[in-house]
C-alpha cells in the first residue's frame, strides 16, 4: 500500500504510523457532561466497513498528520489531505 | 447419505475407528446435524465459532438449555477460529484477566474427554523471551501474579533458556537473550478441531447449527430484541447473544450499539512442513515475532497487527517483513525454510486490549467481544462464562471484569499500558 | 541403469558439452547445463525420488514446474540445507547435492510404509477421533509419533550463511510470466515506450514455448522466444528479470498502482553466492499496471495408482522430451480428456519413444488426432479411462477401462491430461473473485483487481495465438493506460493448437488407491468420508482432509478435490465454489522477507556524539530503544557491577560525576503560543514559567493516564526546550504534533525534534558548580544566587553555543550541559579533564539509576502507562486553573480511587535482604491469591548510602502505610522478604543537597 502525502508525494506505508478515527474531536472540557463526552470521543468508534476518515502520520517524512479516506473492506485509498485545515497550513 | 435425526453421534475411539476402518468408514454419519432453523428458540447464538459453539455446547451441558440455535453466516468456523496461531496460554498479569484465563487453560485440560473430540491440546511450553531487565521485572510481576492464582510460571535466565533452545541467537543478538517467562503448560491446539469437537458435542445435545444464515436485523419490542432477522427468515428468541469477533461493530449496530471495538487485520503464516524442529511455543521481547510448530510439521508463526483499521482479510508487505526480520533475529536457521501460505483475520481489537463479557443496555441482547488477537486460546472460558451469562442473567466470577462500562468508568483492564489506542494493544 | 539412460541423444535447450556432476541420495550422477534437477534424475533414469507424507508411498516426478507435489527434495547440506526443494525448478549446478526426504533407513526400504498396511485406518481425520485416552499419553506417546512422522525435509538448526537484500522498483507496466502471453505484452508495451518489467520464474524465459513443438511465424517457439528476448533487451527501459517469480499482489493505496512482491533468486543456481552477491532478493515492485501472463498448470486425473512414479502430466512429458532432451520413458501411454494431450503422443514419437496407447475419456475425437495415432501405431481408446497403474517403484501396466471391458498395457511411463488451471492466485490476493469457464472446466480471473489486466492460459485462452494476441494486446493497453498509446498492436502467425477437451477429473470406483492431494496423501476415499461427515465446504474440506494445504498449495489438486465432493452432493462445481489462493504463490525463504535485518543489523543502532569516548573508558553498553549507553565503568580490581556502580554512586554524591544523557528526548518548541500550547499538554503550567527557568513536566494521554516526563526549559519569549524519556521520544513527538496540527491548529507554534542534534551531559555532585567553573567561568556566574537550581542560560563554550540546566535527577548539586552534536566529543573529553581535579568519574545507567530510586524519581518502570499521576504520587502537580489533555478522563472514578497502588518505598526488614522488581505485596499473614494482592515491586536498587537494597513500588493506599511491614512475594524471583513501607524518598529527604 502506497499513501500520497500531500507535502512529499507518494510513500511507501512503512513511513507512516496509523492513529485512527479522524472524526475525533475534542469536547468542550468546560461542559457540564465533558466526562461523559470525553468518553465518548475517546473510547466509542463507529467501526465502519467501507470508507472511512482516519488519521496516519508520516512520521518518516515530513511528520504531517494526514487525513486519509480509505475503504477499510478493500484498503483502496480514496483522498488524501493534510490534516491541518486550510489557513493553518504553515 | 445417513443423517442422525437426534441425538448421539458414535462415539470417537480407537475400537469405533478400527471398527469403521474394516467397513471402509461407510458408518460415520454428519459429525453434527445440518437442520433448517425453527421459528424461535430460546438462546440465539450468532456466530458459529469457537466461542459460538463452545456457548452453546455449555449452555446445553451446564445449564440444561438445549432449545439453542447458533447461526452462522458462512461454515462454522471460518472467523477467526479458522484463521489463528492456535496458541493456549494463561501467563496474565492482573487480576481481571488472569483467572479467566486459567479458567480456559483448565477447561482446555478435560477438552477432548469432554467433547470427545481429539483437539489435539499440546502443552508444549509457551517461553517469552526477555532482552533487558526492564523487561524481566515486569515478567517476574507476570509470573509472581500467576503463581498467586495457581498458575505455571517459571522464570528462566538465559543459560536455561539456551539449553531449551541452543539454536536461538546468543552470539551475535541486536537484543541480547537475557531469559525468559515459561508457561509449560501453556502450548496449542488444533484449532478447527475445536470448532468441530465443540459444533458436534453441540450437536448431539440438541443444538441447532445453522450454517449459510446470516443475521442482517434484530428484531425489537420496546427496549427489547426478540430475535433476528436472517438471510434464512426471522427468528425469535428470548435471549440472544453476539459471539462474532471481527464483525462485532457491524452486528450491534444493528442494535443501534456503539462499541468501544475497532476491526484490524492481523496476518498469520505457516513454513512448509518440516520434521520437528522447534519445541515450543516462543516469542520475541524485542520485535513482533512468535512461532510454534503444528503437529504437521509447519512452522505456525506471526506477529504485529497491520495496524490500521480493516475489514479485508489481508495484510501487507511491511508487516511481514517486520515479522520474518523478528523471526531471523532470534532463530537464525529460519532462514531457508520457506513460507509457505500467509492470511489475514480481522480482530476485534478493545479500546483496552481485553474483552467484554456483557449484557448490553437492550435487554436480550448479550455481548461477547473484544478479544483482540487472545481469541482463541480463551474460546472454552469465553463459551463457559457467556453460557453462565446467558443463562444466569449475572456474570461468571471469572468474567466480572469484563464489564463494557468499564471504560466509562476507568476500570480498564490493560495489560500493555498503552491507553484508548486498539492497533497497539 | 547408466547415467544417459534417459537422455537423448539431440534436441532441447540443454548444453551437452557442459556435463555437470551431483549426489542424489550419495549416488553420483551427471546431467547438463541447463537441466533442472528433475530433468537430470530423470535423464539418468531415476524413477522414485520420495516418499510421501502419510502413507510413505515411492513418488516420482509428476511436473516440470513450481506445481510439483511429489520430488521435494533436501538440497545442500550443512547450514545451507533446504529441506522441500521442488526437484522440478531446481537448476543444475556442478556438485550439487540432493536427498530424498521421508524415508528411513533409505527411499528404497522405507519402514513407514507400514502406514500404508494401515491405511485402512489412517483416513482423513483419524487422529480427531483417537489419541484421546488416556488423556496424559497425547503430549508423552501420541504425539511425537505423529510428530516424527509428519512434515517432510528436516531443516538445519544451523544459522543460515548466506546474505539476502531487499530493493524497490518502479515501472508503467509489470508482466508476470514470461511465456508467449507475457513475451507479446512486453514487445507491445516495450515498442510503446512504456517502462516494463517482465519477472518470469524459470532460468529461461520463454515458458510453455520451450515445451512444446509449436511454431511462431514458420520458426520454433524457443527461437521466436529468444528472438523477442533480444527484441526487449534492446529496449532501454524494458527490464528481463528472469528466476524472479511475482508472489504476491498487495494493496495498492493509489489509484491502480499497486505493489508486488517478487523474488530473485540470485545464487539459487551456484554451489554457493558469488562474493558480495545475496542468495536472494527480495522485490518490491510498484506497477501503474500489470499484466498477469502467469500460464496455467496441467490437472492430474483421479484413478487407481495415479500416485506411481511414471505417471506425469502429459505437459511435463512434453517439456522433459522437448525443453531437456530427455525420454521420461520408453513406452508410454498418454491418457487424456482433450486435444491437447494428444500433443504429447506426436512428441514422443518424433523423439523415438514409444507410445503403447492413447486413452481419451471423450467418445468423440476429432480424426486428424486418430491418424496420427495410426501413423504411430498407438492403441487408441476413446470413451474410455485408466483404472490402474502398477509398479510401486514404477510403473510397468496400466489397466484400461472402455465399458465393461478392461484391458491391461504394458507401459513404464503414462502421461496424464485433464485439463489447465488457470494460474490466477495474483488476482485473489487483493480481493478478486475467480469465476467458473464451462469452456475450460476451471475457474478462471473473474473481477479483476483495478490496474491489472490477465492474457493467455493465465485468463483460461490456452491456446499458443490466443496467447499471443491477448499478451499484445493486454501490452498495449497498459501502456496506453500509462500514457503510451498510439503504437501498433503487434501480431503473429502461429501453427495450430486446440485446447478442446471435456471435463473429466475422476474415473469412479478403481481398484487400488486413487490420489487427489499426492503430497498429503488424499485420496478420493477421504473426500467421500468429508462430504458423510458433514465437512461438505470446500474450506472445511480442506481442513478436515487437508486437501491444498501442502507445499503445492493445492496447485494440481484443489479442483479435482472439489470436483469430486461436487458430485458426491449433487452440486455443480461453482456451488461448491473454491478456496481463497493467499501470497505467496510459491514458497518464499523466511531470509528472503527479513532481507539484512537480522543479528547485529537487526534493528539500526543509535550512537551518542560521546560514544568513541565511552567505548574507551567501558565495554559495558546496554539497549536503551535503539539507544547503546554506557552501563557502568568498570576500574581494575572491581569484581562485579554492584562494586562499580557503588563506586560510581559514591563518588557523585562525594564529588562529581558525569553521566551521558543525550539519549532522552529533545523537543525545541517556538512560537507566540508555546507556553499556551505548552499548558494543555501538560498538567502543570508553563507559560507562567520565567525566561531562565526549568520546570519538571508531566503530560497525560487523553485516557487520563501517565503518558511521560520531563524538564521544560524556556530559552526565550517564544522558546521552549522540552526533555522527554529516552523511550518515548518518538511516541511524544507524535503526540505534540498531532496536538499542534490536529487539536489546536489555530495556536501559533513550531516544534521540531533535536535529540539527535544536541550531545547533553550531566555533570552532578558537590564538585559539579566548581567543576564547570572551570569550563565556563568566563563566561557565566555559576553562584547560587546568580544561577540556582533551576536555572538555565545559553552560552558560548570555545565559540561553539551551550545550553545550561540546573537541574538533577540524582538529587545532588547538578547541571545538565547541551553542545550541538559534532561537539558533543569534545566536550566530553574537557569536563573530564576539567573534572580530574576533583577526582570526577564517568558513570552509567546503572548509578543513575540507583541515585534516582535513592531520591524517589519515576522512570520507565513506573512510568508503565497504567498509572495515574496520582499514583506517582504527583497528583497536585495537575492545575486546577487550565484544561490539558487528560484531564476530564482523569477524573473518572477508576482512576480517582482511593484504593489505587501508590507510590511508597520500601526497605527489607532485614536490610542484608535482597528485593527484587516484580515481587507482590501480601499483608503478613495473608495467604498468597489474587484477592490479597496489594501491588507491587516497580524498581530496586541497592543503595551504597544506605548499605542496603531500596525499592520503589506501587502500594495500595500507599502514602498512608508508611511504616507498616508486609511481605514482598516473588516466588519466581528470589522467594519471599519481608518489608517496611517507607517514604520513596530515601536519601538526603529534605532536598538540601540539591540547592547545594
Amino acid at each position: 500500500m502506497r499513501i500520497q502525502c500531500p507535502f512529499c508525494g507518494e510513500r511507501d506505508l512503512s513511513e507512516f504510523t496509523y492513529l485512527g478515527d479522524a472524526s475525533f474531536v475534542r469536547p468542550d472540557p468546560d461542559s457540564a457532561d465533558a466526562g461523559e463526552r470525553f468518553y465518548d470521543a475517546v473510547y466509542l468508534r463507529d467501526n465502519p466497513s467501507g470508507p472511512f476518515e482516519e488519521l496516519w502520520y508520516h512520521g518518516s517524512g515530513c511528520r504531517g498528520w494526514l487525513r486519509v479516506r480509505r475503504n477499510t473492506r478493500t484498503h483502496e485509498i480514496l483522498g488524501v489531505e493534510l490534516a491541518r485545515p486550510a489557513g493553518f497550513e504553515a | 447419505m445417513r443423517t442422525l435425526a437426534r441425538g448421539k453421534p458414535i462415539r470417537y475411539s480407537i475400537f469405533s475407528l478400527l471398527g469403521a476402518a474394516l467397513s471402509g468408514h461407510r458408518h460415520w454419519g454428519p459429525a453434527w446435524r445440518d437442520p433448517a432453523p425453527k421459528p424461535a428458540y430460546d438462546v440465539i447464538v450468532i456466530g458459529g465459532g469457537g466461542h459460538g459453539l463452545a456457548t452453546a455446547h455449555y449452555l446445553a451441558k451446564v445449564h440444561g438449555i438445549t432449545n439453542v440455535a447458533v447461526l452462522e453466516k458462512g461454515w462454522i468456523g471460518s472467523g477467526n477460529a479458522g484463521r489463528n496461531t492456535t496458541i493456549i496460554r494463561s501467563n496474565y498479569l492482573l487480576p481481571g484477566n488472569n483467572p479467566f484465563y486459567e479458567l480456559s487453560m483448565k477447561l482446555w485440560e478435560g477438552l477432548e474427554q469432554d467433547v470427545n473430540y481429539n483437539a489435539m491440546v499440546s502443552q508444549r511450553g509457551v517461553l517469552n523471551l526477555y532482552h533487558s531487565d526492564a523487561q524481566r521485572d515486569a515478567y517476574v510481576r507476570r509470573g509472581n501474579a500467576m503463581r498467586m492464582h495457581g498458575v505455571d510460571a517459571e522464570l528462566l535466565d538465559a543459560a536455561a533458556v539456551r539449553e531449551l533452545l541452543p539454536f536461538l541467537d546468543f552470539a551475535n543478538a541486536r537484543f541480547p537473550i537475557q531469559g525468559g517467562l515459561l508457561q509449560r503448560r501453556g502450548g496449542t491446539a488444533r484449532h478447527d478441531a475445536v470448532v468441530w469437537g465443540y459444533a458436534r458435542a453441540a450437536s448431539s445435545r440438541g443444538v441447532d447449527i445453522i450454517q449459510n444464515c446470516e443475521v442482517t436485523g434484530m428484531v425489537r419490542e420496546g427496549g427489547r430484541v426478540v430475535g433476528v432477522e436472517t438471510t434464512r427468515g426471522t427468528i425469535r428468541a428470548n435471549k440472544v447473544g453476539m459471539a462474532v469477533a471481527g464483525s462485532t461493530s457491524r452486528v450491534a449496530a444493528m442494535a443501534g450499539l456503539r462499541l468501544p471495538i475497532e476491526s484490524h487485520v492481523l496476518q498469520a503464516f505457516v513454513s512448509e512442513s518440516i520434521k520437528p524442529f522447534f519445541p515450543c511455543v516462543v516469542t520475541f521481547g524485542a520485535g513482533h515475532f512468535y512461532l510454534s510448530q503444528s503437529d504437521k510439521g509447519s512452522l505456525v508463526f506471526g506477529g504485529d497487527l497491520d495496524g490500521y483499521n480493516s475489514y479485508a482479510q489481508r495484510g501487507n508487505l511491511p508487516t511481514v517483513e517486520d515479522v520474518c526480520e523478528g523471526g531471523m533475529a532470534i532463530i537464525p536457521a529460519l532462514g531457508r525454510i520457506r513460507l509457505l501460505r500467509s492470511w489475514g483475520g480481522i480482530m476485534d481489537m478493545s479500546m483496552d486490549g481485553s474483552p467484554i463479557i456483557d449484557r448490553t443496555p437492550l435487554d436480550g441482547l448479550y455481548l461477547n467481544a473484544g478479544w483482540c488477537y487472545g481469541g482463541f486460546k480463551a474460546t472454552p472460558a469465553s463459551g463457559w462464562c457467556f453460557a453462565h451469562l446467558l443463562a444466569r442473567d449475572e456474570a461468571h466470577q471469572v468474567a466480572r471484569a469484563y464489564r463494557l462500562d468499564r471504560f466509562a468508568s476507568g476500570r480498564v483492564i490493560d495489560e500493555k499500558g498503552v491507553g484508548a489506542q486498539p492497533n497497539l494493544h | 541403469m547408466s547415467d544417459s539412460a534417459h537422455r537423448l541423444t539431440e534436441g532441447g535447450l540443454i548444453d551437452r558439452r557442459k556435463p555437470l556432476s551431483f549426489t542424489f541420495d550419495g549416488q553420483p550422477y551427471s546431467g547438463f547445463d541447463g537441466d533442472t534437477l528433475a530433468s537430470a534424475l530423470l535423464g539418468a533414469g531415476v524413477k522414485v525420488v520420495g516418499r510421501s507424507f502419510k502413507y510413505h508411498r515411492p513418488r516420482g516426478i509428476l511436473s516440470a514446474g513450481c506445481e510439483e507435489p511429489n520430488a521435494l527434495v533436501e538440497l545442500r547440506t550443512g547450514a545451507r540445507r533446504e529441506p522441500n526443494t521442488r526437484a522440478t525448478v531446481a537448476e543444475l549446478y556442478e556438485g550439487l547435492e540432493a536427498r530424498s526426504q521421508n524415508r528411513w533407513p533409505s527411499l528404497a526400504l522405507d519402514v513407514g510404509a507400514i502406514n500404508s498396511l494401515l491405511s485402512p485406518i489412517f483416513v482423513a481425520g483419524f487422529y480427531y477421533k483417537t489419541f484421546m485416552w488416556p488423556a496424559a499419553f497425547w503430549e508423552k506417546v501420541y504425539e511425537p509419533l505423529i510428530r516424527r512422522a509428519a512434515g517432510l525435509g528436516m531443516a538445519t538448526h544451523e544459522a543460515d550463511p548466506d546474505r539476502y537484500e531487499k530493493a524497490h522498483a518502479f515501472c508503467d507496466v509489470l508482466i508476470i510470466g514470461g511465456g508467449p502471453a507475457g513475451l507479446a505484452a512486453a514487445l507491445s508495451a516495450g515498442r510503446a515506450g512504456a517502462r516494463v518489467i517482465l519477472c518470469d520464474e524459470d532460468f529461461v524465459v520463454g515458458g510453455r514455448l520451450n515445451a512444446e513443438r509449436l511454431e511462431i511465424e514458420g520458426s520454433s517457439g524457443a527461437d521466436w522466444a529468444r528472438r523477442a528476448e533480444a527484441e526487449l533487451r534492446s529496449f532501454g527501459d524494458v527490464r528481463i528479470m528472469p528466476r524472479t517469480t511475482v508472489f504476491g499482489a498487495y494493496d495498492s493505496g493509489i489509484s491502480g498502482a499497486r505493489t508486488f512482491g517478487a523474488l530473485e533468486r540470485v545464487s539459487d543456481h551456484l554451489r554457493v553466492p558469488a562474493p558480495h552477491q545475496p542468495r536472494q532478493r527480495l522485490w518490491k515492485i510498484v506497477a501503474s499496471r500489470a499484466v498477469l501472463a502467469a500460464g496455467a498448470v496441467e490437472r492430474p486425473i483421479v484413478f487407481g495408482g495415479n500416485d506411481r512414479p511414471g505417471v506425469m502430466l502429459a505437459s511435463a512429458v512434453r517439456t522433459y522430451v522437448n525443453r531437456f532432451g530427455v525420454a521420461p520413458a520408453r513406452q508410454a501411454a498418454v491418457f487424456t480428456s482433450g486435444d491437447d494431450g494428444w500433443k504429447t503422443l506426436s512428441d514422443l514419437a518424433a523423439a523415438g519413444i514409444g507410445v503403447a496407447a492413447v486413452i481419451d475419456a471423450r467418445n468423440d475425437v476429432p480424426p486428424a488426432l486418430l491418424a496420427a495415432a495410426q501413423r504411430v501405431s498407438a492403441r487408441v481408446f476413446t470413451g474410455a479411462h485408466v483404472a490402474d497403474a502398477r509398479g510401486s517403484h514404477g510403473i510397468h501396466r496400466i489397466s484400461i477401462r472402455a465399458g465393461n471391458r478392461i484391458e491391461h498395457v504394458d507401459v513404464d511411463g503414462l502421461a496424464v491430461s485433464g485439463g489447465w488451471n488457470p494460474c490466477a492466485a495474483l488476482t485473489t490476493h487483493v480481493g478478486g473473485r475467480p469465476r467458473w469457464s464451462e469452456t475450460i472446466s476451471a475457474f478462471v480471473p473473474g473481477d479483476l483487481p483495478a490496474g491489472m489486466s490477465v492474457a493467455g492460459a493465465a485468463g483460461g485462452s490456452l491456446t499458443l495465438e490466443a496467447a499471443l494476441r491477448e499478451g499484445a494486446a493486454a501490452g498495449a493497453e497498459a501502456a496506453a493506460a500509462t500514457g503510451f498509446a498510439g503504437a501498433e498492436i503487434p501480431s503473429w502467425r502461429t501453427s495450430e493448437d486446440s485446447a478442446a477437451a471435456r471435463p473429466f477429473w475422476h474415473v469412479g470406483e478403481c481398484p487400488s488407491k486413487a490420489f487427489v492431494d499426492f503430497q498429503h496423501d488424499v485420496t478420493d476415499g477421504d473426500i467421500a468420508l468429508a462430504a458423510r461427515e458433514g465437512y461438505r465446504s470446500v474450506e472445511l474440506l480442506k481442513r478436515y482432509t487437508t486437501l491444498g494445504m501442502a507445499t503445492d498449495q493445492g496447485k494440481t489438486s484443489s479442483l479435482n478435490g472439489h470436483a469430486i465432493m461436487a458430485a458426491l452432493t449433487e452440486r455443480s462445481i461453482p456451488e461448491v465454489g473454491t478456496t481463497t489462493a493467499r501470497p505467496p504463490y510459491t514458497p518464499v525463504a523466511i531470509g528472503a522477507f527479513a532481507g539484512h535485518h537480522r543479528g547485529k543489523e537487526f534493528k539500526p543502532t543509535r550512537l551518542t556524539a560521546g560514544h568513541a569516548w565511552a567505548r574507551q573508558n567501558t565495554e559495558v553498553f546496554v539497549e536503551a530503544g535503539q539507544w547503546l549507553r554506557a552501563q557502568w565503568f568498570p576500574r581494575p580490581g572491581e569484581h562485579d557491577w554492584l562494586e562499580s556502580v557503588s563506586r560510581e554512586v559514591k563518588a557523585v554524591r562525594s564529588s562529581a560525576g558525569v553521566c551521558d544523557v543525550s539519549t532522552l528526548g529533545k523537543i525545541d518548541i517556538q512560537g507566540a503560543d508555546a507556553g499556551a500550547f505548552l499548558d494543555r499538554v501538560y498538567i502543570n503550567t508553563f507559560s507562567t514559567l520565567p525566561m531562565g527557568k526549568v520546570r519538571y513536566g508531566l503530560m497525560l494521554r487523553e485516557d487520563g493516564f501517565v503518558m511521560d516526563d520531563g524538564t521544560t526549559a524556556r530559552l526565550g519569549e517564544t522558546h521552549y526546550v522540552m526533555s522527554t524519556t529516552t523511550a518515548n521520544a518518538a511516541k511524544v513527538m507524535q503526540h505534540l504534533e498531532h496536538a499542534r496540527q490536529v487539536l489546536w491548529p489555530e495556536l501559533d507554534v513550531q516544534m521540531v525534534s533535536v535529540t539527535e542534534q544536541w550531545a547533553q551531559y550531566a555533570v552532578a555532585g558537590p564538585s559539579s558548580r566548581r567543576l564547570l567553573e572551570g569550563l565556563l567561568g568566563d563566561v557565566i556566574d555559576l553562584s547560587n544566587t546568580a544561577f540556582p537550581y533551576l536555572a538555565c542560560a545559553q552560552l558560548a563554550w570555545r565559540g561553539v553555543p551551550v545550553r545550561l540546566f540546573r537541574i538533577s535527577f540524582s538529587g545532588e548539586m547538578a547541571y545538565e550541559i547541551a553542545i550541538p552534536a559534532r561537539h558533543g566529543d569534545a566536550l566530553i573529553r574537557a569536563i573530564m579533564t576539567a573534572g580530574q581535579e576533583f577526582g570526577a568519574v564517568p558513570y552509567g545507567t546503572e548509578a543513575l539509576g540507583v541515585m534516582r530510586i535513592e531520591k524517589g524519581h519515576v522512570a520507565g518502570n513506573e512510568l508503565n502507562g497504567t498509572t495515574t499521576a496520582g499514583d506517582l504520587g504527583l497528583g497536585r502537580m495537575l492545575s486546577k486553573k487550565k484544561d490539558c489533555i487528560g484531564r476530564v478522563l482523569s477524573g473518572r472514578p477508576g482512576l480517582i480511587d482511593p484504593d489505587r497502588p501508590t507510590l511508597v518505598g520500601v526497605r527489607p526488614v532485614d536490610r542484608k535482604a535482597r528485593l527484587h522488581a516484580g515481587a507482590h505485596f501480601l499483608n503478613l499473614g495473608a495467604a498468597a491469591t489474587l484477592e490479597n494482592d496489594q501491588g507491587y515491586i516497580t524498581s530496586v536498587a541497592y543503595s551504597p548510602m544506605l548499605e542496603g537494597w531500596i525499592a520503589l513500588g506501587l502500594l495500595a493506599r500507599g502514602p498512608s502505610r508508611h511504616g507498616e511491614r508486609l511481605l514482598a512475594h516473588s516466588p519466581v524471583r528470589g522467594g519471599d522478604t519481608e518489608v517496611e513501607v517507607v517514604s520513596p524518598i530515601f536519601f538526603d529527604p529534605e532536598g538540601t543537597r540539591l540547592h547545594g
